[in-house]
């Protein structure tokens, strides 16, 4: 049986920067991922990375954007940490070897990004996440007899002894369909979000909130599950993202009668203001009916305004999207867009080394929640929070298995059920639904009830649907029968995930009777510091059969060192 | 093109090829019509046979926005990203009007449209060291380089390595060691990196390599293959040049002196001259050279391919033994344009690439007489328009590529 000091699921940046600093500190390390590394989503991160690297910046600076960024819910010492951290851990990954778009001294330059006091993010064009994720790719590659690649291993469920403690995973080869038990004397989540709870999304097709689910499932307290952002700029039809480069670089927002709407929510910042205050700007123009488009479901983006010369330079990567995917050139005309689901804040409850609640479980990235994002995450500090807190997980992780033997679980038991699961469920008979017709009815349940603006009519409705669509879930059947690449029942096991996650984002919206950050309750339009300034956690207590246990809600306090809450203005 | 939002979904029939490993049977087509807007893709359309009708359908996916990689087939036999394809633009393509849907080529097919990139494509990139071997000391804080030098290995950079470009490689095909497309454009992504210490190195690698850079038949297929515009038949010829021109490497594979021998017939007669192609690779530009013994080993070898092209009259002998020359004004054209590329000012460092990658294109449509640089393009590119600034920023690359960039001097 394969066993490793430090066992990362998923590839992206977040698992590739944990496995880099875990094999620097001498462990050893295999990273799992059910795609090829590159696949992961980290890549589709457009914008860029924020960190505090100018002569006239200051870190404190870049935490306290980050703050009020987070409506104030964000843990203070957490975002202390990311933001201190953030220029050297930048200036690494510039040495291994990233493109960073240069000035005219050589030096890198930095481009303005919403929620930001002054110029504060580094890119490579448009593609930064995929330039990052590509490096350290590289680096793995160079790394190869440190770190074991398990290319194509779809994690089924996380080992647990009978101690509480993680101690591996259990996964199946999707090239052969073999079932085989990793043991680990830890194991890092870094899979990523929930995107695909969500239709449309501008998340790809295998964020299906895995990670979230499998550490929920085995007891970890999920925390702020709420707290779903919308990206405002996402193609109408499609939901692709064009970056908020674009705004960064100078694009205005437009409504039907022509006018930068942004004025009236947030008269300095304009279209730099935070995500959810410019995604609720352009629902309330939309809804009032100053869309524009077909159904006056669109907003326009205008890119004409910046000069072409840079749009081609800098921004490439949506004239093309603008061009394959929707049909306009970004550079001549406005290119309609809306707000679409983009990034999920909450997650799995850690601290800041990655730790769960579980012993020996790490997780990393958007499938945690620190918490450095808290309300409202904002552009260009997810690269980041992949790269610290990957990092700082990874070396916790290898330094906790160098004081360590590894676990002596017998791991038969949950191969062998995991096995039969997935028997039974290409066995089944097709007498309930189809899996992509629930998949379908969930995405676009929760884009209505769970989206930029919720109330508790809604948000039951949403509630009931999700525990029904549970229910068929369980039941949905599959065309597949094979073993090789069966991506049909790999699609059954993410839909089970999918719901899950999808329940505790539905009850953490129903819990906190207040707006705040990404969470905006028309029923309860304020924020509410004295009863709601804190964390909202859902731990799963028994499986919830026959009316006991099932998600169970707890608080916990927000870390608030140096800046009070205070009215937020853009 | 805005209009293409009200037009209404329509009916597509897919053919797609399908293959079971595990049933042990041959490979067989399968037919699905669905309905979606034309401008959809096809990607969407496999998507949606997927999960209406057949949820076996394999092939790999995930950020239907052209940057994961992930959904590299051929349609109607050409190489593409599934997510990157109109419907309306396949069915135009296809033979019947039904879109083929493929697995790619030259990689194993594992089921359906999945191929086993790993034993292909990832083996080749792991060949050419991927990975910056940094030069030192390293620096405190970022490395000090050109800005035009990050943009420009930026352009390799922007490959997502979704194996297009390696499906249809000819070169592949008849000789599958080849390093190939993608892999030598990854290996210009670090020699044409200024913090990269190994330049001299790699090149030297990949010129002596008997299947590195000089393999390459600059057949244009992964040009036109490659998603991303990251022209990798165009990165292979600017290896060959640094390697050549800037660390004068002689390779045991004569591919830098059949390079000169093709350049300095064109100067002397404005036309290829087939027979003296083989004795001035080997010998250089003078009598003695042309008996060199490999020339004529050479020569022995490539025998039944004179003799196939004399029987099908592709040559005649007297054609390919006397030099076919251009008119004597013609001649003094093209010699100018050696002239002027050859007698710029070196010192500068800076070598006029063509380059598909846009580094700035001019606010507004450059005025006839746009500089220098235009001006050089315009005369290579026999005389059109220099710049056609309504064309989208990356097309087909059969027209002249306008966005010619000076390459920043790669510093070593």
């Amino acid at each position: 049986m394969p066993a490793h000091d430090v066992l990362i699921i998923g590839a992206g940046l977040a698992g590739q920067r944990a496995a880099l600093a875990a094999a620097q500190k001498g462990a050893s390390v295999a990273v799992m991922s059910k795609v090829h590394p590159v696949r992961s989503h980290s890549v589709a991160a457009a914008g860029g990375i924020n960190a505090a690297i100018s002569v006239d910046d200051d870190w404190h600076s870049h935490a306290y954007d980050t703050v009020k960024g987070s409506d104030f819910l964000g843990d203070q010492d957490a975002i202390e940490i990311m933001c201190s951290e953030a220029p050297a851990e930048v200036m690494e990954l510039e040495h291994m070897g990233v493109t960073f778009h240069r000035n005219d001294k050589g030096e890198m330059d930095l481009r303005a990004f919403g929620g930001a006091s002054m110029k504060r993010t580094a890119y490579v064009a448009d593609i930064t996440g995929q330039a990052m994720l590509h490096v350290l790719y590289e680096q793995l590659m160079k790394h190869h007899e440190t770190v074991e690649l398990l290319e194509e291993w779809f994690t089924t469920s996380l080992l647990i002894d009978d101690a509480g403690r993680c101690c591996g995973v259990i996964a199946r080869d999707v090239r052969s369909g073999r079932m085989e038990a990793f043991k680990a004397k830890n194991v890092i989540l870094a899979c990523g979000g929930a995107g695909q709870v969500y239709k449309p999304t501008t998340n790809g097709l295998i964020v299906t909130g895995d990670g979230i689910a499998m550490a929920y499932r085995a007891g970890a307290p999920l925390m702020d599950m709420e707290m779903v952002q919308y990206h405002p700029t996402c193609l109408v039809e499609t939901g692709i993202l064009i970056t908020e480069g674009a705004r960064g670089e100078g694009a205005h927002l437009l409504n039907a009668a022509g006018e930068r709407f942004m004025e009236k929510s947030a008269p300095n910042k304009m279209e730099l203001a935070s995500r959810d205050v410019v995604s609720r700007a352009e629902q309330i123009e939309i809804d009032e009916g100053r869309g524009v488009g077909p159904n006056g479901s669109g907003i326009y983006l205008d890119v004409t305004v910046v000069p072409r010369k840079r749009t081609l330079e800098a921004l490439r990567e949506i004239v093309n999207l603008g061009r394959d995917f929707a049909g306009v050139d970004i550079t001549r005309e406005p290119i309609m867009i809306r707000p679409g689901q983009h990034y999920i804040m909450g997650g799995v409850k850690t601290d800041v080394d990655g730790r769960t609640a579980i012993e020996g479980l790490y997780a990393a990235g958007e499938v945690a929640c620190v918490s450095v994002h808290g309300g409202n995450r904002l552009g260009a500090n997810s690269l980041l929070d992949t790269l610290i807190f990957g990092r700082r997980s990874g070396e916790h992780a290898a330094q906790r298995a160098a004081h360590m033997g590894m676990p002596d679980m017998d791991p038969g038991a949950r191969l062998r059920a995991d096995a039969e699961e997935i028997d039974a469920i290409i066995a089944r008979p097709r007498d309930g639904r189809r899996v992509s017709e629930i998949k379908s009815e969930l995405g676009e349940l929760m884009n209505r009830y769970a989206a930029v603006f919720r109330d508790e009519t809604g948000l039951q409705t949403a509630l009931e649907t999700v525990r029904r669509l549970k229910e068929e879930s369980a039941r949905a059947w599959i065309d597949d029968r094979g073993t090789v690449f069966n991506q049909d029942v790999l699609g059954a096991i993410e839909l089970g995930y999918m719901v899950d996650c999808a329940e505790a984002i539905v009850i953490g919206a129903i819990e906190r009777k207040e707006s705040r950050g990404a969470q905006f309750r028309t029923d309860y339009p304020e924020r509410n510091d004295e009863d709601w300034l804190k964390h909202i956690d859902i731990t799963l207590n028994g499986d919830g059969a026959g009316g006991v246990g099932g998600p169970q809600i707890s608080y916990s306090p927000v870390t608030i060192t140096q800046w009070q809450p205070e009215e937020r203005k853009y | 093109m805005a209009e293409s939002h009200d037009r209404p979904p329509q009916p597509f029939t897919l053919r797609v090829r399908r293959y079971d490993p595990e049933s042990g049977d041959a490979p067989y087509w399968d037919e699905h019509t669905i309905e979606l807007e034309p401008h959809r893709s096809v990607l969407e359309a496999i998507l949606q046979a997927r999960d209406r009708f057949d949820g076996s359908i394999g092939i790999r996916c995930s950020c239907r926005q052209a940057i994961c990689g992930s959904c590299g087939v051929r349609v109607n036999g050409e190489p593409a990203l599934a997510c990157h394809t109109h419907l309306d633009a396949a069915r135009r393509s296809a033979r019947d009007g039904v879109i083929e849907i493929e697995p790619m080529g030259n990689m194993p097919v594992i089921k359906d449209l999945i191929v086993d990139m790993d034993a292909v494509h990832w083996k080749k990139i792991r060949r050419v060291t991927p990975w910056l071997i940094a030069k030192q000391p390293v620096p405190e804080r970022e490395y000090l380089v050109p800005r035009e030098s990050m943009v420009d290995v930026t352009q390799t950079m922007a490959c997502i390595q979704c194996g297009a470009c390696v499906s249809d490689c000819l070169a592949m095909e008849v000789d599958p060691l080849f390093v190939g497309p993608a892999a030598l454009a990854k290996a210009y992504r670090f020699v044409g990196d200024p913090r990269d210490d190994q330049h001299f190195e790699r090149l030297n690698d990949l010129a002596q390599d008997p299947h590195g850079m000089f393999d390459c038949t600059h057949c244009f297929k992964c040009v036109d293959a490659c998603p991303k515009d990251v022209n990798p038949m165009g990165q292979i010829m600017r290896l060959r040049r640094i390697a050549t021109a800037d660390h004068h490497i002689v390779d045991h594979n004569n591919g830098e002196r059949h390079e000169a021998a093709f350049a300095s017939l064109i100067r002397d007669n404005g036309l290829l001259w087939e027979a003296e192609l083989l004795p001035r690779s080997y010998g250089g530009n003078s009598w003695f050279g042309k008996l060199h013994p490999r020339a004529g080993k050479e020569l022995l070898s490539s025998l039944p391919s004179i003799v196939k092209a004399l029987l099908r009259r592709k040559v005649t002998p007297m054609g390919a033994l006397k030099p076919h020359r251009i008119p004597k004004q013609d001649l003094a054209s093209v010699r100018s344009i050696y002239d002027r590329i050859e007698g710029r000012d070196r010192s500068s460092g800076q070598r006029f690439e063509l380059n598909l990658y846009v580094v700035g294109e001019d606010e507004e449509p450059p005025a006839p007489d746009a500089g220098v640089v235009a001006g050089v393009v315009a005369e290579v590119s026999t005389g059109e328009s220099p710049a056609e600034p309504e064309r989208p920023a990356s097309e087909d690359c059969d027209t002249p590529p306008d966005p010619i960039s000076p390459e920043g001097s790669s510093s070593t």
